[in-house]
């Protein structure tokens, strides 16, 4: 679990120095993914070794937004007087992205071949 | 209050250690819920978790500085998670290569049709500059689009409720609305939902078909790093 720990917080460290260093619009932990992703695709040790550390963390996923959650309950009043904005916007916006992503994909598919599955 | 049961409740209060078992514990509460309900996307653990204790933070009269002192450290394993998303991405990447225009059209069109029509439905309800930076990254995965807001001016704690609302928006309409629309491909129908509802639709999406949950983990992922990139450009046009 130790060296799993290394190779996963020091991707985030990369991606924050480079992140911050260079300020990307990428937040830190992003730039981190990818450099995970691309050390997953070279090396076949490092796919073994992170695995279960990484789902394991990731199975408790919805857990670490909880903190932020609460923080709400200091934005009670905004939510009041913006509520019904934010109801329309979300879903609209949610239901609008689904359809247009769903249809996307469904007709370009038809267009270079890759069909029905 | 007695003085012993006062510096104790001061001593309490005022340390991580309570906080950070509250904050286990209302979790606890919500996701045995959830697993009780047979995992319906409207008993949400997160969101029963924050009711918790919202409404015990209101009752003891514990400013939210005080608890995230406490919390922080479940709070903080937000990057790790994100930096691990990269393992069920990996696991996905042959799947991606057979359809790769298809998937990147639908990444694009889902992206910002889901940043713009919130913005304008927001701005044209009367939302100001720092609502919307909230509002743009919400159908980003929950720790990056906190991390986005925070870099456009938001408020990072209304980001985290907003991506959640959205994740249950979009698990709960999914499937209803595209079966009345009769599209057939899970690919399709997968990847649209993570893109635009992230983990809570993607965790639709695999109750719904193995396929279409694949293609939602993608979307999620592929969208976290599109969302970090257009949610500045997107949000300067409104």
């Amino acid at each position: 679990m130790i060296p799993a720990l290394v190779i996963i917080l020091g991707c985030q460290l990369a991606g924050e120095v480079i992140s911050r260093g260079l300020s990307l619009p990428l937040p830190g932990p992003v730039l981190g993914m990818v450099f995970l992703l691309a050390l997953m695709a070279g090396f076949a040790w490092v796919r073994d070794l992170v695995r279960p550390t990484a789902m394991g963390l990731l199975g408790h996923l919805s857990l670490l937004f909880v903190p932020a959650g609460v923080g709400v309950v200091a934005h009670l009043d905004l939510l009041a007087a913006k509520g019904p904005a934010l109801a329309a916007a979300l879903i609209l916006s949610t239901l609008l992205a689904i359809l247009a992503g769903a249809v996307t994909f469904t007709m370009v598919a038809k267009w270079t071949g890759a069909g029905d599955e | 209050m007695s003085e012993d049961a006062f510096r104790l409740w001061s001593y309490l209060s005022s340390g991580p250690l309570l906080w950070l078992w509250v904050t286990l514990v209302a979790y606890w509460a919500g996701d045995s819920l959830f697993r009780a309900s047979g995992r319906k996307p409207l008993v949400n653990p997160v969101l029963i978790a924050v009711a918790l204790l919202g409404t015990v933070l209101t009752l003891t009269g514990t400013p939210y500085e005080r608890y995230f002192e406490g919390a922080q450290f479940v709070h903080f394993m937000l990057g790790p998670a994100t930096v691990c998303l990269a393992v069920p991405l990996y696991g996905a990447l042959p799947k991606v290569r057979k359809v790769l225009l298809p998937l990147l059209a639908a990444l694009l069109v889902g992206s910002v049709t889901a940043m713009a029509t919130a913005l304008g439905v927001a701005k044209l309800l009367g939302a100001d500059q720092a609502l919307l930076a909230s509002l743009a990254p919400k159908s980003a995965t929950a720790p990056v689009a906190i991390g986005i807001a925070e870099g456009l001016g938001g408020e990072p704690t209304l980001t985290a409720v907003l991506v959640i609302l959205t994740g249950m928006i979009g698990a709960v309409a999914v499937t209803p609305m595209l079966n009345a629309l009769r599209l057939k491909d899970w690919r399709a129908r997968g990847f649209a939902t993570g893109v635009a509802a992230h983990g809570i639709g993607t965790a639709r999406a695999f109750q719904v078909n193995e396929t279409a949950g694949a293609f939602a983990s993608i979307g999620m992922g592929l969208n976290a790093v599109l969302t970090a990139l257009l949610a500045p450009i997107v949000l300067g046009l409104f």
